[in-house]
């Protein structure tokens, strides 16, 4: 019984040590994003909204965003288009070398970036896709890909192929079966390779510095921000961020529930 | 509506070099309850799968109505199938569920509606309409797909072993239902099953498959009375199997040493197995007697199950009335019209 107690504490206080360490930065950055002061300063020695007004009031600042959500938006788009087909293409086919084939596909992040990004840029300079805001966007489809196939194939792994039979013997085409009984059901999954591919590609650095050109991403645009002018901005568009991906996440909650499960 | 009779024509499928069916041939008559029987690896779920056109076959033909229908898809057959587990939709609701083949097929909103709601009477399942399949049991879950297998109107109607989930009453409850909605129906109906018993009950006619052939067809009485050999035998019901060489008119000479008479000789020569079943011993003294010892004694309810070890041993299944116990001395034995004559290589 002690023991038992004993060691439910520890558990709790080791709980209660990794979310300070996740969690304290934000405490630290929230602040910041409102403080008075012109540089970064913690604890702020007053309060202001200037950093967020600086922030919305600067195309400088603005088209840099609109530019990482449209890339966003792309990538997470072609990464499953791309992605949802070559995880059925791996669960379902019979073919030499599969598993190999498979693992092959989590090459993008074995890779370090900085070579990806070299190659691609060698690449993409012959292509004239430099400074293209869809070359940054296929760019981070190859490396959001993984992230997809990973979660689609657990997904279909799970599903059950009766399901589908069923569905063609009632009546259903091969995709009528597939849109009507499998996506559906492995939802949680496309939700969760949706997000994981757009938080990837928002938050991307490296491969915009190569392939962005003129085009500033946001990241890009936070790195020389920090770079020559060290100004509490980034702390209220880091704000911003966490605020946006939080919604997203309970978006992806809310959407992502298992098919048919009850609320239960 | 009507059913349609269904013809399979050497049907073969082999997985590599493994024979999962072996030219099976069989007819199933209009509005007919055909059972296929047979132990897990018998072929008899790759036999369903090639009827509903999920599996292709190396070689033979399925033919619905005098249609040959081998090379058409599964969604154009017009087969309706229960799995095993129901295979339910679990996104969608029963209603959903049920309308599914009807908006494969583009009918209209309200016909739909209306369908569905038919098909539900029809299960007994009125006001479940938007219910998730999680939220019911597992007799209702079978009734939605009953439901959902015969609201297209079908042709066929296959059910892979659609009773193995259920608690024993269930089951007794929901093949009857089954039986009495295919006959309203008069759907032509091809249900698979390992039970002997459910076999027994619900079909027109059973064909007992192993190995990837189909060894006996017949109605439940011949299958069981009169089996084609002694696997047919050992698979439906307790049987015991007799050797011996047969040694005049009505005289077979058991391995052991005894002598028995029995009816069904018809003038056959050399070596036989005789197939009397338990509830068909008696226990005292008949025409062929056997003296022994009881060496199990189990009681099953309504019967006492009992094994005797006889002389030359032999050991025999008896059903009897009265409780005996293990170690008592006993006289056991059949008429001669009670013993069925199996001949060729066991």
């Amino acid at each position: 019984m002690r023991r038992l107690r004993v060691s439910r504490l520890l558990l709790a206080g080791f709980a209660a040590v990794v979310y300070a360490f996740l969690l304290l930065p934000l405490l630290i950055v929230f602040p910041i994003s409102f403080s008075s002061a012109q540089y970064l300063q913690f604890p702020p020695p007053g309060w202001s909204l200037q950093w967020y007004e600086r922030y919305v009031d600067s195309p400088n600042w603005l088209e840099p965003t609109w530019l990482s959500l449209k890339v966003a938006v792309a990538t997470m788009v072609l990464s499953l288009l791309v992605g949802v087909p070559l995880a059925f293409g791996l669960t379902r086919a019979r073919f030499w070398g599969r598993d190999a084939f498979e693992k092959l596909t989590a090459a993008p992040i074995i890779v370090p970036t900085i070579v990806t990004s070299i190659a691609l840029y060698g690449l993409f300079a012959q292509l004239r896709l430099i400074g293209a805001w869809y070359g940054i966007a296929l760019a981070h489809t190859v490396l959001a890909l993984p992230f997809v196939i990973v979660l689609v194939v657990a997904g279909l792994r799970d599903f059950d192929l009766n399901q589908e039979l069923a569905a063609r013997g009632l009546g259903a085409s091969r995709w009528q079966a597939v849109w009507h009984v499998t996506l559906p059901q492995i939802r949680p999954s496309l939700v969760s390779a949706a997000f994981l591919a757009f938080i990837s590609s928002f938050d991307e650095l490296v491969v915009a510095m190569f392939l962005g050109g003129a085009n500033m991403t946001l990241p890009k645009k936070m790195f020389d921000n920090i770079r020559m002018e060290i100004d509490p901005t980034i702390a209220a568009i880091s704000s911003l961020q966490i605020v946006l991906v939080c919604a997203l996440l309970a978006l992806a909650t809310r959407f992502g529930r298992g098919a048919g499960m009850t609320d239960r | 509506m009507k059913g349609v009779d269904l013809r399979i024509d050497s049907v073969a499928k082999h997985y590599g070099p493994v024979v999962a069916l072996g030219g099976v041939s069989l007819t199933v008559a209009a509005g007919e309850f055909l059972t296929i029987l047979g132990p897990s690896g018998s072929g008899k779920t790759t036999l369903l799968k090639v009827i509903a056109g999920f599996e292709y076959p190396d070689a033979g033909h399925i033919v619905v109505g005098g249609a040959d229908i081998t090379d058409v898809s599964p969604a154009k057959r017009n087969v309706g199938m229960v799995f095993q587990n129901y295979a339910l939709f679990p996104h969608m609701t029963v209603a959903r569920n049920v309308g599914f083949p009807l908006q494969m097929r583009g009918v209209p909103k309200p016909e739909l509606r209306d369908r569905v709601f038919r098909a539900l009477a029809l299960v007994e399942l009125q006001g479940y309409e938007e219910r998730l399949p999680a939220q019911l049991s597992g007799g209702q879950q079978q009734r939605v797909a009953l439901a959902r297998a015969v609201v297209f109107d079908p042709t066929l109607l296959l059910l892979d072993e659609p009773f193995g989930a259920l608690d024993r009453k269930l089951r007794e409850s929901m093949q009857l239902e089954v039986r009495r909605l295919q006959r309203r129906l008069g759907l032509t109906t091809v249900f698979i099953t390992h039970d002997q018993e459910e076999a027994l009950v619900l079909s027109d006619r059973i064909a007992v498959m192993d190995g990837g052939v189909v060894r006996q067809v017949g109605t439940p009485d011949e299958v069981y009375e009169r089996p084609a050999d002694d696997f047919v035998a050992a698979f439906i019901g307790e049987s015991n199997l007799l050797a011996g060489q047969v040694a005049g008119p009505d005289r077979v000479l058991l391995d052991g040493g005894a002598s028995v008479t029995v009816t069904d000789l018809d003038g056959g020569k050399g070596r036989v197995r005789l197939l009397v079943r338990p509830e068909k011993m008696v226990i005292g003294p008949a025409t062929n007697s056997f003296s022994g010892t009881v060496v199990e004694a189990v009681y099953l309810g309504q019967a006492h199950k009992l094994r005797v070890r006889a002389a030359g041993g032999i050991e025999l299944l008896v059903r009897g009335d009265r409780p005996m116990e293990a170690g008592e001395e006993v006289t056991v034995g059949f008429a001669p019209q009670d013993a069925h004559v199996l001949r060729g290589s066991a």
